[in-house]
């Protein structure tokens, strides 16, 4: 049974799984794999396990270079590191040309809290999602974490994960059908919809909670994949309920806010109402959910929003 | 002239002073790096309580010498040794890491007085360093510019970019102070990424090198001593240090580059530690 753990450690034993499996997984990491949980991979396969040392735009075009001559290489570091300082290396050297490679990058949102500014990720979803090519996902839980990562390394092509540092609850039935590009609902609701990516489906679990004891219906989907997007769930969603809250512990611009928004202002309009980080760099904090909670990214931000959206 | 008998006395209690302060605001902010905080603060002491030109009254001031912690996750050392030279009260350790506190995780040059660049992301504050020794050489200041890297950080291609352009410009105002403490977060860097053999590297990007013993505070006298009169090319002095430092039970332990969940454990070690180092 899956058990309440960080989505980085159901990665590490993922990738082992996947080891077993295939014998073209190797695992390119960048100093930081007791962080990552690479290094679980790399206990069980040291022959398959490359360091490239705090090297990240070496490691992710090293990478590129081995799925190239028929690898399916995993690239780790944290999200800031991966989709800032390997940027363009995975820009130009693996989406444009498709190479199969499946960069998961950990610690990701205000969510890591004490090492601050510097190693939040809080515009990784903006600037992959913004690369053509490229598969962006972002899961929500243990089970989703470890469905995610054996549907990325069966499929063929570029991807780009993010996952949290922060112990995840199990949201999901084991059995849950996970298919890339697909939300998952997690509750039925009539008056507005929450979308929410990441450590904030829990959140918006919470604020469903908190609101059906108002009397209020409320929608969640687990939006596990940011890029290609939902556009058939979000458009149902802003027909059959009233407005559309989104959640996600990243900066509110180019975000999941922004991809959810853009769908709707095309194909169907109505209110959206961002929850996230409201485009500043947050502090430092000794405590995750105090940290969120001061930034206004929890459940209780989602549900004022939602409430917002009722009286708008 | 030579650094006196009770110079170097009062710095390595200095030292010791700074080094239970570290660990004291680590334990207090629940996270923190304490093994390469310890390796270098004998040499940041030395900088800021005897070599550098600077007035903590006027963390501002344009002519000041400038002292970069590239390694910024070491930011504790840089913190304990500001606040002891008088740029902040020593209670503000104690908020290391907390929301608003002006001591973030990693040195926000925004928030922290002393601070001369905002650093974290490895590779980044060495050339940023870089940029203000050519700064100075433009403006006709005779301030001077160290920067301290790790022998980890020294794996990211920006480092040899920019020692390559500090060369190019001839920055004789620059010196950096690798902290070779031959550990890095996953283990030993001999066999995460080598970087031996490292004065060789520096010499051919036309560096000029020195290696030392980077706790021995007369070496490192001697060592910034030989750098200010060295004229037309970067200086770089490798310290070969021990990460930990002072704290035998850490010393040399890569686990310890982090605080891990152990971390009451550290609170033992520090009263267990040799009197001569905390005293
Ligand atoms: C660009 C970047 N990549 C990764 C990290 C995460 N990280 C923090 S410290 C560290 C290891 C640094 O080793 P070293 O430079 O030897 O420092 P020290 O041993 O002095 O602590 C890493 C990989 C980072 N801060 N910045
Ligand atoms: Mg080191």
């Amino acid at each position: 049974m899956i058990e309440t753990q960080p989505n980085r450690v159901m990665y590490g034993r993922t990738l082992v799984e996947l080891g077993e499996a295939d014998e073209r997984v190797v695992v390119f990491e960048a100093d930081i794999a007791k962080s990552t949980n690479t290094y679980r991979f790399q206990q069980r396969f040291p022959h398959r396990f490359f360091q490239a040392g705090v090297a990240e735009l070496n490691m992710v075009c090293m990478a590129a270079g081995a799925a190239s001559a028929g690898l399916i290489p995993f690239a780790s570091t944290f999200c800031v590191f991966a989709s800032m300082r390997a940027c363009e290396g995975i820009r130009t050297s693996i989406a444009y040309p498709r190479l199969n490679v499946k960069i998961v990058a950990t610690n990701a949102g205000v969510e890591i809290a004490g090492d601050g500014v510097t190693h939040q990720g809080i515009e990784d979803i903006a600037i992959m999602r913004a690369i053509p090519n490229l598969t962006v996902l972002s899961p929500s839980d243990p089970v989703t974490t470890r469905l995610a990562t054996l549907a990325i390394a069966r499929m063929e092509g570029p991807v780009y994960m993010r996952l949290g540092r922060q112990p995840a609850p199990v949201l999901h039935g084991e059995n849950v059908e996970f298919v890339i590009g697909r939300m998952i609902p997690l509750r039925e609701g009539q008056d507005v919809t929450v979308i929410a990516t990441g450590n904030m489906v829990q959140e918006a679990l919470g604020a469903a909670d908190a609101l059906s004891a108002e009397g209020i219906s409320v929608r969640v989907l687990d939006c596990h994949t940011i890029k290609p997007i939902d556009e058939e769930a979000i458009v149902r969603a802003a027909r059959e309920t009233r407005a559309i809250i989104t959640a996600e512990d990243h900066n509110i611009v180019g975000g999941l806010g922004g991809a959810v928004s853009e769908v709707v202002a095309e194909r169907h309009p109505c209110r959206v109402f961002r929850v996230g980080l409201r485009d500043v760099f947050a502090s430092s904090g000794r405590d995750s959910r105090r940290l969120l909670a001061h930034y206004q990214i929890h459940a209780e931000a989602i549900a004022a929003a939602a409430r917002r959206a009722l009286l708008a | 002239m030579r650094i006196s008998r009770e110079q170097i006395a009062f710095l390595t209690a200095t030292a010791a002073r700074l080094r239970k302060n570290i660990i004291r605001m680590i334990l207090k902010a629940g996270s923190g790096h304490p093994g390469g905080s310890l390796s270098a603060i004998d040499i940041i002491t030395y900088l800021y309580f005897h070599h550098m030109r600077i007035d903590p009254a006027h963390p501002g001031w344009p002519d000041r010498d400038r002292f970069i912690l590239s390694k910024g996750h070491c930011a504790p050392a840089l913190y304990a040794a500001l606040a002891a030279r008088g740029y902040f009260p020593e209670e503000l350790l104690w908020t290391l890491r907390d929301i608003g506190s002006l001591l973030q995780g990693h040195p926000d040059m925004r928030k922290t007085p002393g601070v001369d660049i905002t650093t974290g992301s490895l590779g980044q504050g060495f050339a940023c360093a870089t940029g203000i020794a050519l700064g100075g050489r433009i403006l006709h200041k005779d301030f001077r510019v160290f920067v301290m890297v790790g022998d980890g950080e020294i794996q990211e291609g920006v480092v040899w970019e920019a020692a390559m352009a500090a060369a190019h410009y001839g920055l004789d105002n620059l010196v950096a102070i690798v902290d070779n403490n031959r550990l890095q977060t996953d283990g030993r860097t001999s066999e995460i990424m080598a970087v031996e053999p490292i004065e060789q590297k520096w010499t051919a990007f036309g560096w000029d090198a020195q290696r030392i013993n980077g706790h021995d505070i007369e070496k490192i006298d001697d060592a910034f001593q030989q750098a200010r009169t060295c004229r037309g090319r970067p200086q770089v002095i490798v310290a070969d240090t021990v990460k930990g430092k002072g704290i035998p039970a850490i010393e040399d332990d890569p686990a310890w580059h982090s605080l891990p969940a152990t971390a009451a454990e550290l609170e033992q070690f520090l009263a267990d530690a040799p009197r001569e180092v905390f005293e």
